[in-house]
């Protein structure tokens, strides 16, 4: 293997086959900043990667107490050492010029550096005034996939027992709130079943809607290993784009955008009609299979085929592949989760595993993934829209228990009504019912469907703001108060990927200039508020990372995402570890359900349950009479059209995504030289077959216009299925004139001018999948080439000779093959 | 008439009613944006019931020609006979939403009670054909129901404390 690598140009790196249920062998991948060797890297400081949901495990390498460049962790579970390109290059962009260094406050319309007892004076001023007039309603919190468990537990604490609200939200809803909402459909509760080594054993992989290679890229080389090696898996597709999954697959089904729920009742009915399912498992372990049945009765290939544009025998031939594995492991990310029916379609993929006996052994899994690295942890601890260790809202016992934790009053938590999901919460800021929205962490003002009404509701007079970042993001600009955090590498705490696997992250330097630990935000903001529980005593107790995950050990405690096994001095080891940890796994848990559904039962479960179409809640009593048992729960969803279609007006279907070199809206890789050079600018896909009936070609400057509004990209001619256009959703404004908007008299670049304001009614996912939308060609190419990359999902079609990407000098990273450490699983 | 064919019409215009208010529910609150596309989906429920209804009256009708013409309305009052509300009749659009959610709700447990009724009438009957016809519709019902439910539980907190 070539120990030296352009990373940008071969994103996966090189090849390390193996077979299945061998380990998958060890490669570290290093990238240490231009000049700086090895040997003069003062300190490695242990950390995992905050940039996608695998939790990558790394060392930061540190010299004159600056951060010089990372090294993939050998021993640890998730990636035996590899690194993705966002973990080898984001790391500079801590070290930015334009970091945030002093808190800024808005005087006259302008926002200008005041110190730190001012603006949280601010902050808690206006706070007590509101509670005073209005009420703990009308403050909201909106927060990150980017924060530590810690932060996210203070959080939980003081929005919750403190405040008293019921509006706290994480950015997560958009992007891992139905992986959370259709694993308690199915099982009762949250929590991954599967873990990431089922992919060494699996026979058929199947991926819904995720281009795992853009989206986890580590994973996808652990899949290329075994694509590799001996016995390969047979990939199964599912994806509009021509995607490196795509590519690597045996059946690839580009079905038509809002479609999935269609898809899979064909799948589940085909696997039924060949007697393909596993009875006993059926009658052990879950209740509603004749519900199923009798759902997907007429769902036939046939049926699925006109509605998805997907012929029936490929649809035939897709039910075969996974009604003949005998080790499936799925996996699902955004194009199931953001788009139409969303809920519904996800939980197709359980009842698929259900009804086929494919859970709790290895290589028979389902992976509801993330996109953001610790959403799993807004989750648990309850800063997404649910209660701290998953505890159901509906439960009395349950709040009576999470009260006697905090030490408060059952009634001061609020549990009147399920947690308030972010997209309500700006609905509420609109309306002006909610006067203070706190937001950490994220950028709503790129990231959220309908931009023009996003700013117009962030820049009302009469709604407080604050932001908390990095930079002075767009969100920040419309901010009244700014507070500069600091981040990865300048903190401490833990993190939990999408498999459950829990990371220690060390501060590695000092933040720049004045900026502080989120943690260090919250217990500042929570002492001058002076929270405290129903003895008089400090509601949030604890004044340091360490102590912090105590308290938050002390909650899981009994509960299925149970950290009390875990402790920092083990978490600084040579692995990551799965919860649950405790006495009875002191070592932690590869898999749920090994033995049987365990946190269904009506008295344990987190949720009792939802309407797959209307997102209606179930009763307790339905719930009772169901399930009473606690067995895994298979719910049909009938297919319904996407809300917004085609038309004469607006001929397109519109789908937006992500790219293998950004994160999120770009905050920190659009600073990275080498992330950012490789995919600079928005862009637009189309499928060569409409290209040639609109005569357009690589590199116009297209128009693509919604009746929300407009962006302008460059073309890029791709295998995508005719019909659709593609605009990734990571441009903003921060690097234009424009700063937080469009310039006067200009058309937008960011996605999300265009997407339409809905969300799957069940897990209150925003849609960002089915927007219709028309395509104008403002100018010829004139020679100019799209910014699109070449070597993702948007690379163009054969033929096109158009100049690879590529990152030269600056982008080569080593990778050294170790036979030597071993990786404790 | 015979009361399985009255309870049908009654129940049609039940269904129709249901399917325009919940499409004018929609539109009235077309920025509440989980009520204007839900109710939008729900609403081609109602039509649908209302399609399939009026295929059973026919064939009622078909089948008991000389009564098809006789009284009906007289024996059951329609329980939805309302004149559409102007908007300004509330001053405040929260209230207006909860108002609207409850119409609703009134509505289709309206309906759900009439297809409780019919279905009962239908297995005294035997009526196979009728009572696939209950089964197929009366769950959407009452999922309609729920959703209301649902909807109004969620929404009343921010928008009652909040006036």
């Amino acid at each position: 293997m070539d120990p030296s690598t352009d990373r940008i140009a071969h994103p996966w790196g090189g090849r390390t086959p193996y077979a299945p249920h061998e380990p998958w062998p060890v490669r570290v991948d290093t990238h240490l900043a231009d000049g700086v060797r090895t040997g003069e890297v003062q300190r490695w400081v242990q950390a995992a990667s905050l940039l996608h949901s695998d939790g990558d495990a790394m060392d930061i390498a540190v010299k004159d107490d600056r951060i010089v460049g990372v090294r993939g962790r050998a021993g640890d579970r998730v990636n035996h050492g590899r690194l993705g390109p966002k973990d080898l290059f984001g790391w500079q962009a801590n070290a930015s010029p334009d970091r945030l260094t002093r808190p800024l406050i808005r005087r006259q319309g302008r926002l200008v550096e005041v110190d730190w007892p001012t603006a949280m004076g601010a902050v808690v001023a206006q706070s007590k005034e509101l509670l005073d007039e209005q009420g703990p309603g009308s403050i909201g919190f909106y927060t990150s996939g980017q924060l530590f468990l810690e932060e996210y537990y203070t959080l939980a604490v003081m929005a919750r027992a403190g405040i008293g609200t019921n509006h706290l939200d994480g950015n997560t809803r958009l992007c891992t709130a139905t992986a959370g909402e259709a694993l308690k459909q199915s099982f009762g509760c949250d929590g991954q079943p599967g873990t990431y080594d089922d992919i060494d054993h699996a026979d058929v992989i199947a991926l819904f809607g995720h281009n795992i290679a853009e989206t986890q890229p580590v994973q996808w080389m652990r899949m290329l290993d075994r694509l590799a090696g001996t016995e390969p898996p047979r990939l199964l597709c599912v994806d509009p784009r021509p995607t490196p999954v795509a590519r690597a697959a045996s059946i690839h089904l580009a079905p038509r955008s809002g479609t999935n729920v269609a898809l899979l009742n064909a799948l589940l009915h085909e696997i039924i009609r060949t007697g393909r399912t596993d009875p006993a498992f059926i009658a052990a372990h879950t209740v509603g299979y004749e519900e199923l049945t009798e759902n997907v009765k007429d769902c036939t290939p046939a049926w699925a085929s006109s509605i998805c544009d997907v012929p029936a025998a490929r649809i035939g031939e897709a039910a075969e592949l996974v009604g003949s594995a005998e080790r499936l492991l799925s996996t699902v990310l955004q194009g199931v989760y953001q788009s139409h029916q969303a809920t519904a379609a996800a939980v197709q993929i359980n009842n698929l595993h259900l009804i086929r006996g494919m859970l709790g052994r290895p290589g028979a899994g389902v992976l509801q993934m993330n996109g953001q690295p610790t959403a799993q942890n807004t989750r648990e601890c309850g800063a997404n829209g649910d209660l701290p260790g998953f505890r159901n809202w509906e439960n009395d016992e349950h709040v009576a228990d999470l009260a006697e934790v905090w030490n408060v009053e059952p009634g001061s938590i609020p549990h009147y009504a399920p947690p308030t999901p972010a997209m309500q919460m700006f609905r509420y800021a609109e309306q002006g019912s909610i006067r203070m929205l706190w937001i950490s962490g994220t950028n709503p003002a790129v990231s959220l469907p309908e931009l023009s009404r996003m700013r117009s509701i962030l820049a009302q007079d009469r709604l407080f703001v604050v932001t908390q970042d990095l930079f002075l993001t767009e969100t920040a600009q419309l901010a009244d108060v700014v507070l500069p955090a600091a981040t990865w590498g300048e903190k401490t705490g833990t993190f939990t990927n999408a498999d459950r696997t829990v990371h220690l992250s060390d501060k590695a330097v000092e933040p720049p200039g004045d900026s502080r630990p989120d943690l260090d935000i919250f217990l500042d903001y929570a002492a001058r508020m002076g929270f405290r529980d129903k003895d008089g005593g400090p509601l949030v107790h604890w004044a340091d990372p360490e102590s912090a995950f105590e308290a938050w050990k002390h909650c899981s405690a009994g509960r299925p995402c149970d950290y009390t096994g875990l402790t920092y001095r083990q978490l600084r080891g040579s692995t990551g570890i799965q919860w649950p940890c405790n006495e009875q796994a002191p070592n932690g848990t590869a898999r749920l359900y090994t033995h049987g559904i365990t946190w269904a039962h009506p008295d344990v479960c987190e949720s009792y349950g939802k309407d797959l179409i209307t997102g209606a809640a179930d009763s307790v009593v339905e719930y009772r009479s169901l399930n009473p048992d606690g067995k895994a729960t298979i719910r049909p969803g009938e297919y319904l059209p996407p809300h917004e279609v085609p038309s004469e007006d607006y001929p397109f279907q519109l789908t937006t995504g992500r790219t293998l070199y950004h994160f999120h809206t770009r905050t920190k890789t659009g600073r990275v030289p080498q992330l950012n050079a490789a995919a600079p600018e928005v862009w637009v896909e189309i499928s060569a077959n409409d290209a040639v009936e609109l005569r357009l070609d690589e590199g116009d400057l297209v128009e693509v216009a919604t009746p929300r509004g407009a962006i302008r990209g460059r073309l890029r001619v791709t295998g995508i299925r005719p019909g659709l256009l593609f605009v990734p959703f990571h441009y903003g404004y921060w690097d234009t004139p424009g700063g937080y908007r469009p310039e006067a008299d200009t058309t937008g670049r960011a996605a999300n001018e265009t997407t339409i304001t809905d969300w799957d009614p069940v897990s209150k996912q925003p849609v960002f999948k089915t927007a219709a939308a028309k395509l104008t060609c403002i100018e010829s190419s004139d020679g100019r080439v799209s910014p699109a990359p070449t070597t993702t999902a948007s690379a163009p079609v054969e033929g096109s000779h158009l100049p690879p990407t590529s990152g030269g000098v600056p982008a080569h990273s080593t990778q050294e093959v170790d036979r030597e450490t071993e990786v404790n699983g | 008439m015979n009361g399985i064919a009255l309870i049908l019409r009654v129940l049609r215009d039940g269904e129709t009613e249901l399917a325009e208010g919940l499409l004018a529910t929609g539109q009235r609150h077309r920025a509440e944006h989980e009520i204007f596309h839900v109710s939008t989906d729900l609403a081609q429920w109602s039509r649908e019931h209302a399609q399939r209804i009026a295929e059973a009256i026919e064939r009622e009708d078909h089948a008991r020609p000389e009564e098809a013409s006789g009284p009906h309305s007289d024996l059951v009052p329609r329980s939805q006979n309302r004149e559409p509300r102007p908007e300004r009749a509330c001053s405040q659009p929260a209230l207006l939403l909860l108002r609207d959610l409850r119409d609703l709700h009134l509505g289709a447990s309206a309906n759900s009670l009439y297809w409780e009724m019919l279905a009962q009438a239908a297995q005294a009957r035997t009526d196979t054909r009728l009572l696939s016809l209950v089964s197929a519709c009366h769950p959407q019902t009452v999922r309609q129901m729920r959703w209301t439910n649902t909807m109004i539980k969620s929404l009343a907190p921010q928008l009652l404390t909040n006036l």
